[in-house]
């Protein structure tokens, strides 16, 4: 009974004093934070980059492009990462950090394979979202009700169709559906019959649909040749210049490791390869 | 529990025993034991209430900043208009912060959700409790129980899966609706309502039923008019733990209830309920931005209105014990 109760309170002393120890064991390390697009690339970099430093620490975390470049602006994480240009948003003072393209994504719109269209132009993807066009045969498609699929609209890929594929133009409210990621939204497409939406370029495979726009397919050539239009780099923003194990690691996202095989590994663009910028 | 109550009195008499001798010689073990113990005890407890005083001071604090803050939003507008547009620049009408449609939609997916799991619960408790007890406890309540084990998005997943399609195929529309979410939730909440509700009708005396049968009640008549109303607060605590449970329930619903900004016309239209748009909105919005305090006044109404449910809990409980007295 005694040796009992005192190892039941030596474990409860030991939880109490680890959590508190846990918190304060991060020594050299850095944290990396926003965009989930962004996530996988910058964990798979931070994991290379720490074999080669074993003191190193880089936390990386998600939370979305508005908690990363609050944190960074804030000084509570080390590197924001970001959809979008921090100018893009109100409420952050984007004169203070600095911006690093690390990468380019470009996104396509897509539909479920029963709708037989293969190419929108500019003006009937607005009038689609619109809410102006609502059945295919429309636009040459079959019978069938248009079914918008969106994302949030805090979502970068959402700013980012919005802007370079609507022209800016406000999706009608109340008509779409919105799904939080872009895997759930490929898994309604691919099951919704006439439904519509759109995904970054490595989301989207071969149970939807990829539109070509304005005639242009969506591919990495014509991305980088300028041709196709709906695209957005990927930016890790640091307050001032980076310093210490930040730069390093910048430096290491820029460099030929990352940039010549992780990058394109995992369906983005090298920003070396693009001959046109924004 | 015969066996338990014959040896309450021993282990008492023990630990009596125990501390008599520690006050007259002190054992190493005795401060360990003893007085650490309490303060370790004490401590939790604080931090316990702490938390929860902290937690509830943060977001009402940041609930609250949206109403007061530089250019404050109406807190009527917030709460009884539709207009839900966050990323408007002023010249496309200015952003308009309108809840009411999140609002709806949370109230009426758990409400529906409860209407179609408390008759489902009660029958399987009634089952359970009353008319197989030997299956019940071994079989039906342990199956149950599995249920609160699975994690909300295995739920979300199955939705989205299965039934999302199969209401696509059967009733028409998209899918994605208010059928689905509360078909969603009322499954995850049946654990909690029958597990309560048969505590409920086990707890309650075997006199009543033995009085019932020898007034030649069937066994309906004792269910139906003596152990229902008799079990009746308890059985209803359940069913408004339920609700809570539901209404603050976020990535199950959020998957298949579609997540269009509108009042729902019907069973089968998209809703959005307050959690998804949390979820979804959250990270994604620049804190200290208008966009992102909304979110956390519909945070803060979350909470006042589980607060609400769970002072409905207590009332209900009290009712039942004031009862147990006049009885006695």
């Amino acid at each position: 009974m005694l040796k009992f109760s005192r190892i039941a309170w030596i474990i409860a002393l030991f939880f109490t004093v680890s959590t508190g120890a846990v918190a304060i064991a991060a020594g050299n390390s850095i944290t990396a934070m926003g965009s989930t697009a962004l996530q996988p690339l910058v964990e798979q970099a931070a994991n290379k980059f720490m074999e080669t430093k074993p003191d190193a620490r880089i936390l990386v975390q998600g939370g979305g492009s508005g908690t990363g470049l609050t944190q960074v602006a804030q000084g509570g994480a080390d590197i924001g990462n970001s959809d979008i240009f921090a100018e893009e948003k109100t409420d952050i003072n984007a004169k203070q950090l600095i911006d690093h393209k690390v990468c380019v994504v470009g996104f396509t719109a897509v539909v479920n394979p029963k709708v037989t269209v293969s190419n929108v132009t500019q003006k009937q993807l607005v009038d689609i979202f619109s809410g102006k066009i609502t059945n295919w045969k429309e636009i040459g498609g079959p019978d069938m009700k248009v079914v918008i699929i969106n994302r949030p609209k805090s979502s970068g890929t959402r700013a980012t169709f919005k802007k370079y594929a609507l022209n800016g133009v406000e999706e009608a409210a109340g008509i779409s559906l919105t799904e939080d990621s872009s895997g759930t939204v490929r898994k309604t497409i691919a099951e919704t019959p006439g439904a519509i939406g759109y995904l970054a370029l490595s989301y989207a495979d071969t149970s939807v649909r990829a539109l070509n726009f304005n005639g242009v397919t969506p591919t990495i050539a014509n991305i980088t040749n300028g041709k196709y239009p709906i695209w957005s780099y990927e930016h890790m923003y640091t307050k001032g210049e980076p310093t210490g194990l930040a730069k390093e690691f910048l430096n290491y996202m820029m460099g030929p490791e990352v940039q010549g095989k992780l990058v394109s590994a995992l369906g983005y663009i090298p920003v070396s390869e693009m001959k046109v910028s924004r | 529990m015969v066996s338990k109550t014959e040896n309450l009195p021993k282990t008492f008499c023990i630990k009596a025993c125990d501390h008599v001798i520690n006050r007259s010689s002190p054992k190493p073990g005795y401060f360990f034991r003893e007085t650490l113990g309490r303060y370790y005890t004490t401590l939790c407890g604080s931090v316990i209430i702490l938390l929860t005083v902290v937690m509830v001071a943060f977001v009402a604090i940041k609930g609250l900043t949206a109403f007061i803050g530089s250019h404050p939003i109406s807190p009527l507008q917030f709460l009884f208009s539709t207009h839900w547009q966050p990323d408007a620049s002023a010249s496309e009408g200015g952003p308009e912060f309108g809840a009411l449609a999140f609002i709806i939609g949370s109230l009426s997916v758990s409400g529906l959700a409860v209407l179609f799991s408390a008759p489902l619960a009660i029958a399987a408790a009634v089952l359970i409790a009353i008319i197989a007890p030997q299956s019940g406890e071994n079989f039906i309540r342990p199956v149950l129980e599995l249920f609160t084990g699975i994690p909300s998005v295995v739920y979300g997943w199955v939705g989205l899966s299965l039934l999302v399609p199969f209401i696509r195929n059967c009733f028409g529309g998209l899918g994605f609706s208010l059928l689905a979410g509360s078909l969603v939730l009322a499954l995850m909440i049946l654990p909690t309502i029958t597990t309560l509700a048969t505590d409920a009708l086990q707890a309650l005396p075997i006199s009543y039923t033995e009085g019932s049968y020898a007034l030649g009640a069937t066994r309906w008549q004792t269910i139906y008019r003596i152990l229902f109303p008799a079990a009746r607060s308890r059985i209803l605590i359940g069913i408004t733990l339920g609700i809570t449970r539901a209404f603050g329930e976020a990535l199950a619903v959020q998957m298949v209830i579609g997540n269009s900004v509108r009042i729902p016309g019907s069973f089968l239209s998209p809703i959005s309920t307050l959690t998804s748009i949390i979820t979804m909105d959250m990270g994604n919005t620049v804190t200290g931005s208008d966009w992102n305090n909304t979110m956390w006044s519909m945070a803060l109404l979350l909470l006042l209105i589980t607060f609400g449910f769970i002072v409905i809990i207590k009332i209900l409980g009290s009712q039942r014990t004031e009862k147990r007295g006049s009885n006695a």
